[in-house]
């Protein structure tokens, strides 16, 4: 079964916003993403940037990586790990983030949120 | 005998033997239905402590740290234990005893383990003031007290224990030591002739003036101790003596009772430790055993595993004991084992002397060639435990058993050599009786494979500690034997230790997190390894930690060079070296409290810490901290914290240095300096201590002669005195015995390990690392000390350059599209007067 769901592209920031194999955090409708821009593999990310184990604003300014193949960024407060590309969580527990879509143009950032 | 009538023991002393004869008691009759009512008499005001390692007292151990078990060891077991009691009479016949204070407590067994005091002579002038035994932690502190005012000091015996005691005297800063013995050679009951020589050679480097052949015939002074006369008409001029001329069993109270004691001292027992009332027994160094007294720690736990074990129903007798020893005299290896003077048509001796290296080594060898029966090592006991095994366990000798002290010189590996080859029977830690088969069952089976656990499991090596690093053999070899290769490699994506990377970033010059990755690792790193890097990188160049690529890589603090708390705000903690500040700043800090709303708490370190700043005000708060002349507290970092001072002789009139001036030249000296984990000093102005220096990292304490330098404190979950580096020095030298040690833990740590576990996990412990620093044992002092130079000379406030950067200062923002605007998920709730972290969800 496919499912389709409506997304709406949103600007964000421009690439240089963004730290090489780091994050940000951009306001979007009123809702924190957090952006993350893998550059050795020239991928870009876009998560919620709540950490669910203690709800912390946060995810942005946390340590990007890999483990194996899959990306992955690890919470600054307890070092919770989730992948960029599922949201699941790799540290063993029950949690997971909303991962976005990213579009790279014209030197800009845009994110898509379900419309 | 397991009745309910006779269930009542009662311990006379409280010393290794006692001790461990409650402890063997309890262990085997845990299950038991009707338990034993122990009760324990001791002399001494302390709980059962360690007598083996009583030098280490004068070392920095405390009384707690020899202590064998906490007080509460005793409460737990349902021991009565009275102190500073002993029995002074038994009645036989009532089966009671009664103790000093008058206590009468009734027995159905009886254990003597009284011990033995000090033997002294009968010279004239014994009992004038100055003179000392060594013996009990009481006597350790007369002997301290009175040395703060003596110069010239001198032990009378040249046995193991007069060797430590001399020591000891120049540790507590006497001028000279003098060892004075009567026969013509040192550890005359250990070694032979040409072994003494050596030692006494390497002792005298040490700075031990030693008087073989001396029969002292009296002590002089008026009341007070000034001199020894000697038969031969010499004299030696000194201010204190400590006599060490062998033990005394301490029968007087067995003698008083009736039992049979030996003429020459010693309550005579049979080979049950059964003394003349079968009622009755004695173990320990107070026990007359195969007509003699065993003066080591080893026999007197196998006497109270012999006892213990009759009392609850296994019969065994007491095996006369190998009495070989292994030994570190002031870091000198002195060992002897099996018989180390076989002579004679029976034996065949192998010597090999080196006078310049200080070594001596003998083994004597069957007049057939195939059996060790013993010898002497001097200078270089490395061989010892594997000698001792084959000695005891009659291993058949290689074709070149010379290769045993001398190495394999060309050719096949030397057969029998190695731990694995012995036999499972082999008892490696003869203090608890513990078998090779018993460890590798523990490692192999049960995965026990650190000292610590095995302690735990086995009990080995916690006795007189000499079989642990044998033990460490076995660990490695059953490892290697099953395969596993130990090797603390950073993560998946880097396939070195620390160490390893440290060194190849050096080599190649690399300064980036990308070159380092690229050259080196693989991936795209992670929340390991990237911190780990940007540890090593400011560690080799002390740049700026969130220039070029290295910004993303710090962990959560060094990013935004703040501490990250509850609530995503962040704290700030400006340097105040040595805890001194000026009203003025102490204005400054109030004022940006106020400005930006803080909770200000002043920290365990001597500085204030300012909470709640959201990341966007941080850049601000501190171009107003800077401009009122702060610096970064790299309270965040990797790095020093502070250097905790006490006011010393500035103000305080017990002081007697100045322990603020150098506690602020010393944080200044190492601020910003980033380590595998961060690091706190501390400088004391006196011996008490009040900056609590010996917690520290590395510590300083004021003595009146310069500083003592100590290293691997720590505090925390697992908290551990520093040990002592070096004493007495001035400065300049502490300073640069500092910049060693902090470059070797820098270059040599694994990733976020403190220096404490660090010198813990260290092959060769503190010995080791003295050896490294003060003595430049690797010949790295000099190059460490540049190294640590070049850091310094690169040293700048990274907050003073995030304040004049706008690329850098624009990194610190909540909304990549939105920089004025705060996180509005940011809650405060009230607390006293002023505000707390909203709790998280738990």
């Amino acid at each position: 079964m496919t499912t389709t769901e409506t997304i709406t592209w949103h600007v964000a920031c421009q690439t240089a916003d963004v730290p090489a194999d780091g994050g940000a955090c951009a306001l979007i409708n009123g809702r924190q993403i957090a952006i993350f821009h893998l550059a050795r593999r020239n991928e870009w990310y876009a998560t919620d940037n709540q950490c669910p184990h203690r709800q912390q604003m946060i995810l942005s300014r946390g340590m990007t990586g890999s483990v194996g193949d899959e990306p992955k960024v690890a919470c600054p407060f307890h070092k919770k790990a989730f992948s960029l590309k599922t949201g699941a969580c790799l540290s063993g527990d029950d949690y997971q983030i909303d991962t976005f879509a990213v579009r790279i143009e014209n030197g800009m950032v845009y994110i898509g949120l379900p419309a | 005998m397991n009745t309910q009538n006779n269930r009542r023991i009662v311990v006379l002393g409280n010393g290794m033997a006692g001790y461990k004869f409650c402890e063997k008691l309890i262990a085997k009759q845990l299950g038991s239905a009707i338990p034993f009512t122990l009760t324990v008499f001791g002399e001494e005001p302390r709980i059962a402590y360690d007598r083996v390692h009583l030098s280490a007292y004068f070392a920095g151990k405390t009384a707690d740290d020899l202590a064998l078990a906490p007080e509460s060891w005793y409460t737990d077991n349902n021991i009565q234990l009275y102190l500073s009691d002993p029995v002074i009479a038994i009645d036989r016949d009532r089966k009671e005893v009664r103790s000093h204070h008058g206590h009468v407590v009734p027995y159905d067994y009886l254990i003597f383990a009284t011990g033995s005091s000090a033997f002294v002579p009968q010279i004239p002038g014994v009992d004038k003031d100055g003179v000392f035994v060594y013996r009990t932690l009481e006597d350790l502190d007369l002997i301290r007290t009175y040395a703060t005012k003596a110069r010239h000091g001198a032990v009378l015996g040249g046995g193991l224990l007069g060797l430590e005691a001399a020591n000891a005297l120049l540790d507590l800063g006497l001028e000279a030591a003098h060892v004075v013995e009567f026969a013509p050679r040192l550890m005359p009951r250990q070694i032979d002739a040409a072994g003494s020589a050596i030692l006494q050679r390497r002792l005298e480097d040490l700075g031990l003036q030693i008087h073989l052949n001396k029969s002292t015939q009296q002590l002089t002074g008026d009341g007070v101790i000034n001199g020894m006369q000697f038969a031969d008409g010499s004299l030696l001029s000194i201010d204190m003596l400590v006599i060490s001329a062998g033990i005394r069993p301490r029968d007087e109270l067995a003698k008083r009772s009736g039992l049979d004691v030996h003429p020459r001292g010693g309550i005579v027992v049979d080979n049950f430790l059964q003394t003349s009332d079968p009622a009755i027994f004695a173990i320990g160094e107070c026990a007359l055993v195969h007509s003699m007294i065993y003066g080591l720690v080893a026999p007197a736990y196998d006497m109270a595993d012999v006892v213990a074990a009759r009392l609850t129903g296994t019969e065994r007798e007491f095996q006369p004991f190998d009495m070989s020893t292994k030994l570190k005299l002031i870091g000198v290896d002195v060992a002897s084992f099996g018989d180390a003077f076989a002579e004679g048509d029976d034996c065949r001796t192998v010597c090999y002397e080196n006078k310049a290296k200080g070594v001596y080594k003998r083994i004597n060898i069957s007049a057939d060639g195939t059996t060790l029966l013993g010898g002497i090592l001097v200078g270089d006991a490395a061989e010892y435990n594997q000698l001792l095994q084959v000695c005891k366990n009659k291993t058949i000798l290689p074709p070149d058993p010379e290769d045993l002290i001398l190495g394999n010189r060309g050719g096949e590996d030397v057969p029998g050599a190695g731990v694995m080859s012995l036999p499972d029977e082999a008892l490696i830690c003869s203090c608890e009786a513990v078998t090779k088969a018993q460890l590798c069952h523990e490692i192999g089976e049960n995965g026990q494979t650190t000292i610590d656990a095995l302690k735990k499991s086995t009990k080995a090596c916690t006795g007189c500690g000499g079989c642990t690093p044998m033990v460490k053999d076995l660990i490695q070899a059953v490892q290697k034997q099953q395969g596993v290769y130990v090797r603390n490699v950073l993560c998946e994506h880097f396939d070195y230790t620390r160490q390893e990377l440290l060194d190849l970033a050096k080599i190649n010059q690399l300064t980036t997190y990308g070159a380092v990755l690229d050259t080196l690792g693989k991936g795209d790193g992670c929340e390991v390894c990237k911190p780990a890097v940007a540890s090593i990188l400011a560690s080799l160049w002390n740049e700026n930690i969130l220039e070029k690529d290295r910004a993303p890589i710090q962990d959560s603090n060094d990013r935004y060079l703040a501490n990250l708390q509850r609530g995503g705000t962040y704290s700030v903690v400006p340097r105040i070296p040595g805890g001194e500040i000026t009203p003025d700043k102490l204005i400054a800090i109030g004022q940006v409290a106020k400005q930006y709303g803080l909770y200000t708490k002043i920290t365990g370190g001597q500085r204030i810490d300012l909470f709640g700043a959201h990341v966007g005000d941080l850049p601000a708060i501190w171009e107003q901290l800077i401009a009122a002349g702060f610096e970064s507290g790299h309270a965040y970092g990797k790095a020093l914290r502070t250097v905790k001072s006490c006011v010393g002789t500035t103000w305080c009139r017990f002081g007697v240095q100045d322990s603020v001036s150098f506690a602020i030249e010393i944080e200044n000296r190492y601020k910003g300096i980033r380590a595998p984990h961060k690091f706190k000093s501390g400088v004391s102005g006196c011996v008490r201590e009040c900056a609590e220096a010996q917690s520290k990292d590395f510590g300083i304490i004021a003595t009146d002669k310069g500083w003592n330098l100590y290293v691997g404190g720590n505090g925390g979950a697992k908290p551990q005195h520093a040990h002592l580096l070096v004493s007495d020095v001035d400065k300049a030298t502490c300073v640069k015995l500092i910049d060693r040690f902090l470059m070797f833990y820098i270059k040599t740590a694994d990733p976020l390990m403190r220096t404490a576990t660090w010198i813990n996990k260290m092959e060769g412990g503190i010995t080791y690392l003295k050896a490294v620093v003060v003595e430049d044992s690797l010949g790295i002092a000099a190059e460490l000390e540049g190294e640590m130079d070049a850091l310094i000379a690169n040293y700048s406030c990274e907050w003073k350059a995030v304040v004049e950067s706008p690329a850098l200062r624009q990194r610190f923002t909540h909304f990549v599209n939105a920089p004025t605007l705060k996180d509005p998920t940011v809650q405060f709730a009230p607390m006293r007067d002023q505000i707390q972290a909203q709790d998280w969800i738990r």
